[in-house]
Formats: structure tokens, sequence, C-alpha cells
């Protein structure tokens, strides 16, 4: 590795270090008795609400359509996902100090999979929410699914619900790209 | 004979022609009635989902609260419930708010309110709360406006009929009180027509700046006159009040002949300062009074009372310079204090002028001793010596006054039915606007503060008429609003208000808006029997009180079977609202329910309590359409009789089979 591209990889793994601060992706639901929408943020470590009581609310909601409750609590990956981060950071940084190129290659592979897995994991958490109702639910549509949208916007009955990445999720985006823009700026100084 | 008869038919039909010719024409009805000119509806106009510019809280009158409008478009937005029960939210019937209307007359479940006045800060509103009094059984109410609820009520003492109230000071540190009515301080039981001898009036001074502590502070014991309306000084004159009085005369029948005898009545100007002076240098009398003092605790979603038994009486012979009589033509009613702080304008109901006075000119007075005479110890100042001038001609009736921070005031007349725009330093009436019929208060923007904003007037009208489409005998009160803003007094709209209005105050939206609150945290609720979640409802029995500890949220109500309930118990229906999202308010009624149904805001608890008479199965619901499912949302409770053994039994859901 080149100096530019340590550089780069010590940068774009600090840059990881906010993903800690901010909310990785956000979903919300607009509809027509809720103009102000409801929000809910995941994290690393922990789903929030957009006001002080949204969490609350979406489920409140949900009951009506026998969706499970959010709880957060209940899932492993908020515990996990903390650690993942700072491997990723640590291991860019200690790569970064190393310079070995096959290192900067890992480094980028190891970050794409865990993004793809990521999402794979969200999505199958999605389905199961969207699908697995109660059947005892006061509102069965036959044929219907709640599953939100992966990434995108979809109707939902009356909710209009919206998925798309938040800071958190760009800062890791933007980590990502550096990643790949460091080992582009390798290979041409070859 | 029959053409002599008919050549003086002819001769008289003649005679009347030429006479009706010589009289004019019949005015046409047209002329009398009018409509807003040209296109105003624009600047009326807020389109649905806008917010308007202004909030506007008007007086109920005999409807015993306090209705919120928007301005300019006119359009309500919600009656407060003050010194009324309202069997819609349970208030006055519910445990947790009977306490607010305890008085020492008893539970008093009306009254009648006259003048809101929101709190200040440096002379300017501040959107914390709105103050409110009770005419008949003399009290003063806060309005919490995060909440836009009745916090606090405390009664007033030695006094009957609390009209000159509250019209507080420039940073809210007291509200006043006066006695409409002359009565025996301390009440005694005395012939009728003793009053010259035994009448006496109080003006009290009541501490504000502090929610949950109101307190009469001190009251100054006043000749026995009837003692109408108030205004406090601000900037120069900030520490004064001023009390217009008529029936000066001291009539105790037939006042409208009786007491309109005299040419001048005078305005009491009150040095409130040299009050707080005289008792801190013990110049009182502790006097034996009875009365209360209501708080509602907005965690505990619960108010208590309080009862007072004494309180420091001033009299003003023992304090010199606490109170002046600026004579004052003729059975005033509005006093009216310019936004500098330096005229006081007096709306004499039988004058033929309107009387300015300068409130540098009354120190002047006090201290050059231009006194007229004394009466009970109170200096009367010369006329000449306090008046700025007298505007001639204003219009007939002229009852009070508001102020557009531009150099001109506003005064609303009765008996010509309009409202008169003068410059108050030049004495001279500039414009003049009728309105639809015979208006009583007016309103101008901030026109009782130090920076008035102007631009709207609003006309409130004693007599509607022909204004609304006809409801019966029986109407609201017609409301104008008027563009202020230009050289002449613009009517671009009317709209029609809830009870009798005698004064509204109004205040930018952005003053309150954004700390008005959308639901009470459960989290905080520390109501005594509120349950924060389903697992914790239950029912217990103690002796005959059964106590329901019942939750509610979209919807259904937990529990919703109740079993064991006989006849002679009195069931005590505690509802929580476990909701914490905006405008999602549960109700809760009972067949039979004596005292009214409730509404439980999101997080709040409220109580109902029921007397079941006899055995039978009696259904609850949801008053409220809180969702899909509002129609599922319901209950019913099994009453069996008097000694049966039914065990207490309650569940939701898990009972089906």
């Amino acid at each position: 590795m080149n100096k530019i591209s340590r550089g780069l990889l010590a940068l774009s793994s600090l840059l990881l270090i906010l993903v800690y601060f901010f909310p990785l992706w956000r979903i919300e639901l607009i509809a027509p008795q809720y103009p102000e929408g409801l929000r809910m943020f995941i994290w690393v470590n922990k789903i929030t609400g957009g006001t002080e009581f949204d969490l609350y609310n979406i489920n409140l909601l949900n009951h009506y359509i026998g969706m499970k409750t959010i709880t957060p609590e209940s899932i492993p990956e908020l515990k996990i996902m903390p650690f993942i981060v700072g491997f990723l950071i640590l291991f860019g940084l200690v790569s970064a100090f190393i310079g070995k190129r096959v290192l900067l290659y890992a480094w980028v592979l190891v970050f794409v999979l865990l993004g793809i897995a990521g999402l794979v994991d969200f999505y199958k958490w999605e389905y199961d929410y969207g699908h697995n109702l109660d059947p005892n639910a006061p509102i069965k549509i036959p044929g219907l699914a709640y599953q939100p949208p992966l990434i995108g916007t979809k109707q939902l009955l009356n909710m209009m619900a919206s998925s798309f990445p938040d800071i958190g999720g760009y800062i890791a985006i933007a980590s990502l790209l550096l990643g790949f823009v460091a080992l582009i700026i390798d290979m041409r100084r070859e | 004979m029959k053409g002599v008869k008919r050549r003086k038919v002819l001769i008289g039909v003649g005679a009347l022609m030429v006479g009706a010719l010589l009289a004019g024409c019949p005015p046409k009805k047209e002329a009398v009635k009018s409509v807003a000119p040209g296109d105003v509806a624009s600047k009326v106009y807020v389109p649905p989902g806008k917010h308007d510019e202004f909030y506007v809280f008007f007086s109920g009158g005999f409807s015993g609260q306090v209705s919120v409008y928007g301005i300019p478009s006119g359009r309500i937005i919600k009656v407060i419930k003050v010194f009324s029960v309202d069997p819609e939210t349970g208030y006055g019937f519910t445990p947790e708010t009977r306490p607010m209307l305890m008085t020492s007359h008893g539970f008093i479940p009306w009254d009648d309110t006259h003048h809101p006045w929101l709190s200040q800060t440096n002379g300017e509103q501040d959107g914390r709360w709105l103050f409110i009094n009770a005419n008949s059984v003399p009290r003063i109410a806060r309005i919490d406006l995060s909440t836009f609820e009745t916090t606090e009520i405390i009664e007033i003492p030695n006094s009957a009929g609390n009209h000159p109230s509250p019209y507080g000071t420039e940073n809210t540190e007291y509200v006043v009180a006066g006695t409409r009515f002359s009565v025996p301080i301390p009440q005694k039981d005395v012939p009728i027509d003793s009053y010259k001898e035994n009448f006496k009036g109080t003006i009290s001074f009541i501490k504000a700046n502090e929610p949950g502590k109101m307190d009469v502070a001190f009251q100054i014991l006043m000749p026995g006159f009837n003692y109408d309306l108030a205004r406090c000084g601000r900037g120069p004159s900030h520490g004064w009040c001023f009390f217009t009085s008529y029936n000066t005369e001291q009539a105790h029948t037939l006042l409208e002949i009786n007491a309109s005898k005299n040419d001048k009545d005078y305005i009491a100007a009150i040095n409130w300062k040299r009050a707080e002076e005289c008792v801190a240098q013990g110049k009182y009398q502790e006097m034996p009074a009875t009365y209360y003092h209501n708080y509602y605790d907005e965690e505990k979603h619960m108010a208590v009372s309080e009862v007072k038994k004494s309180v420091k009486v001033i009299n003003p012979k023992d304090c010199q310079g606490v109170a002046y009589f600026l004579p004052t033509p003729k059975s005033p009613h509005g006093v009216d204090v310019s936004d500098d702080g330096e005229y006081i304008v007096g709306g004499g109901k039988l004058a033929t002028v309107i009387p300015i006075h300068s409130f540098s000119k009354m120190l002047k007075a006090i201290e050059q001793k231009a006194v007229e005479k004394e009466i009970d110890g109170i200096p009367v100042l010369k006329y000449d010596a306090v008046l700025h001038c007298e505007l001639e001609k204003p219009c007939l009736g002229p009852l009070h006054t508001e102020f557009d921070g531009k150099g001109f005031a506003y005064t609303s007349c009765f008996v010509s039915s309009e409202i008169i725009k003068y410059d108050y330093k030049g004495c001279k009436v500039v414009d003049r606007a009728p309105t639809y019929y015979s208006i009583g208060h007016l309103l101008v923007m901030g026109g009782d503060t130090k920076k008035p904003y102007g631009k709207y007037a609003i006309a409130m009208n004693k007599i509607t008429k022909d204004r609304s489409l006809p409801v019966g005998p029986e109407l609201l009160q017609s409301a104008q609003l008027y563009d202020i803003s230009g050289e002449k007094m613009q009517l671009i709209h009317e709209f029609f208000t809830v009870g009798e209005p005698h004064y509204a105050q109004g205040i930018l939206a952005d003053k309150i808006k954004d700390k008005v609150k959308k639901i009470y945290e459960l989290e905080k609720n520390k109501h005594p029997y509120a349950v924060k979640s389903e697992k914790d409802a239950r029912v217990e029995r103690k002796g005959n009180e059964v106590h329901v500890y019942m939750t509610t949220i979209r919807s259904h109500f937990t529990p919703d079977n109740i079993e064991g309930i006989k006849v002679g118990d009195t069931v005590y229906f505690h509802v929580t609202n476990l909701e914490q999202d905006w405008d999602i308010p549960h109700g809760f009624a009972v067949k039979g329910s004596e005292d009214a149904e409730i509404l439980v805001m999101p997080g709040q608890t409220k109580t109902l309590v029921w007397k079941p008479k006899a055995p039978g199965v009696y259904p609850f619901y949801c008053t409220d359409f809180c969702s899909a499912l509002h129609q599922e949302m319901q209950g019913y409770v099994r009453v069996s009789p008097a000694g049966s053994n039914v065990p207490l039994k309650y569940y939701t859901g898990t009972a089906q089979k």
C-alpha cells in the first residue's frame, strides 16, 4: 500500500467510529391520521422512536394486524453489531499500520460481506414481522403481508411505509467507498 | 250632503299627502344594515390546515367558562372549563376536580366569568397563564396555557360581585379583585337601608406569580360604592392600579335612578407598593375570614382544597397614601391605561365626554395636595388637577378603551353602537365604525400591554337580533372583527361567541403554540389510583366501596368484565388512559351514572363514581371515537342483590371459551 491508500484506509476506519453516534437506518410510517409521521431508528445497538413514544405507538397500531411487538431487548443482532463495527475499525487501523496490500483487499471484502449479511438479516426480520401474524388479529386481509420494503417506499393499508439508510448508514457507505478509493489508488500506483 | 262629506275627505287626504312629503321619506332598511364593503374575504381567509395568527380568549359570561378562537378566521378551537361543571369531561363531577369548585358557600357548580387577563412580564404578554374572575362567588382562576386547563382557583373573602378583576400588574406580581356590590364587612345581619352606615367595599391584591401559591396578599377597605372595572399601571405608573366606582350615591334600591345622580363618581388610584410597605410595617388588621384556595396538581391529576382562615385588611386611614380618588364623570365603567403608562381613560356610561386623566399630573396633584375633600381617609384629588383633557362629543355610552401602540385609543360605545378611534394625546376623534349591535367590550390585540400588536379590533356585542340565522328567542352573541392597521377601521368579519363574552384577550400564537402539551406522560402520572400497565389492572373491595383500577388503550378496557358488585356498593372506576399518542382520548360511560361521563386524556387518570341501584348487567363503553374498533370498546358490570355471595371476578379476554 502506498501512503495515500494507507491514509485513506485509516480515515475510513476512523470514520466508522461515528456509526456509534448516529442511527444506521430509519423506517417511517405516514398515514392520513398521522401527518406528522411515526419514525423508528435502528442503531448499531438499539432501536429508538422519532419521539419518546413513537415505538410504543407503532407497536400499538401493529396489534390490529397481529404483528409481533418490536422489543429491542429481544433482538440479538443489536448486541453483536457494536463488536462487528469495532472489529472493522480495528482491522482497518491495523491494516493501515502494517500496510500490506492484501490486508486492504481483505478489509474491503469483509466490509462488503458484512454489509450484505446485515441487509439479508434485516430482510429476514422484516419478513418475519410482516408475515408471522397473530391469527386472532382484528384486521385480516387475505394475501396481504405487512413487510416493509428493504429500501424504498410501499403503501401498507393506510400507512405509507418507507425504509432508508440514516446518517450512520450513509457514514458506513462513505467509509466503504473510501476503502474502494484506497484500493483503486493502490492498484493505479502499481 | 254626500258631496260635502266627499270633499272633506278629499281635503283631508290631500293634507296628509302634503304632510308626508314635508316630513321626507321613511329610512330605508339597507341604510341601517351594513355589510363589510369590498373584497375583505382574503383578509380573514385562513386556508384549511393553516393556523391563525392570534389566539383570542373570550370570557363566557353566564356560561362560566372561557372559549378560545383563532383570529382572523373566527374559528372556535376550545372551550376551557373554569367555573361551571362540564358533564362532557367530568369537570366538577369527578373526585379529582370537585375540589376545584369548592367555596366557603359549599360546592358551586356554576358562575359568571367576566374578564380574561393574560400574564405579563415587563408589561408584555408572556404566554404562561390566563386569569379570569368569577363574579357571583368572588373568585379568580388560573388557566395553564401549556394544557389550556384550569389549575388553580382562589376565593376572595370580604367581597361580593368580583367584577373589577383580575387585571394584573406588569410582571404578574398581583392580580386584583374588588367589590361590585358593597356588603357589610365582616358580613352581618343588618337592615338593608342601613347601607351608608354598614356597607363597605374592598379592593384585593392576590399574589399570582407562582402556580399553586395564589394568596390574598392584602385587602384595602373602601367606602361602600360599587367598584366596576380596573387596570394596573405600566412603565411609569407601575406600582399603581386603578378602579372605577359608581353608585357613590350609596343607593341600595332602584340603582338605575338612585345611582345616576352624581355628576361625577371616582376612579380609585391604589398605590400597591405603598400597601406593601404598610403591611411590612404592621399597619393592617388580621381579619378572620373563611375562603378556599383550590389547586390542581397536574402530575397527580387531582385537585386539593385548602381552607384559609384570615386575611390582612388595610384601612386607608392607617396607611396614608395608599388610595386616592380621581373625580370622573359619570358612572364610569372602564378605566384603561395607555401603553406608555401615562394616560388613564375613564369610560363614563352616562357622560357626554370621555375624561382622560394624566398619571404625572396625578402625582403632582398628590404632591401639591390638590385635594377637594376626604372620604373615609381617602383624599379626593381636584378634577382639573388630574385631568389631561376631555374628549368632546365622543359617542353615547362609552364603556371600555384599548390602545394600538400608535397613539390611538379605541372606545366601545354601547348606546350609539359604535367604536370610536381617537388621538388621546391630542384629544380628537379621528374615526368611527358602527357595531351590530350595542357593543359592550372591545379588544385590540395586545391593547392592554406596553407593546400592543394593533392590527385587529374585535367588538363583543350584547344584541344579536338579525345578525345570524334565526335560532329561536335565545341567541349567541355576535362579534365583529375590524382591521385597524389603516387610517380607517374596516369591518372584515363576523362570528358568534359562546355564552356572553364581557372581554377577551388576544395573543400572538407564536408566544404559546410551541409550549402546548400534546399528552400527559404516563411515567409522570402520580395519581394514587393510576395503573400504568394492563397487568396491574384490578378490582379491590373495601367494605361497600369497590375500586376498579381500569386501563384503556385502543380498543379495549382492562378489565372489561366485572362481577361481584352488589346493590348498595359505591363503585369507583379509576380509569387510566395508557395511550401516549396525540389526540387519542378515551371516554368512559356507564349506564345509570348520575354524575357524568368522563373523557380521559392520554396518560391521565380520572374517576367516575357509580352507585348501581338494581341487580342486573350494566354495559359501559368508550364515548370518544378512538379507533376503527371504537364500537367494540365496551364492557359489562354484573350487579347482584345486596348480601349475595357472587365472588369478585374480573378479566379482559381470558374468560372467553
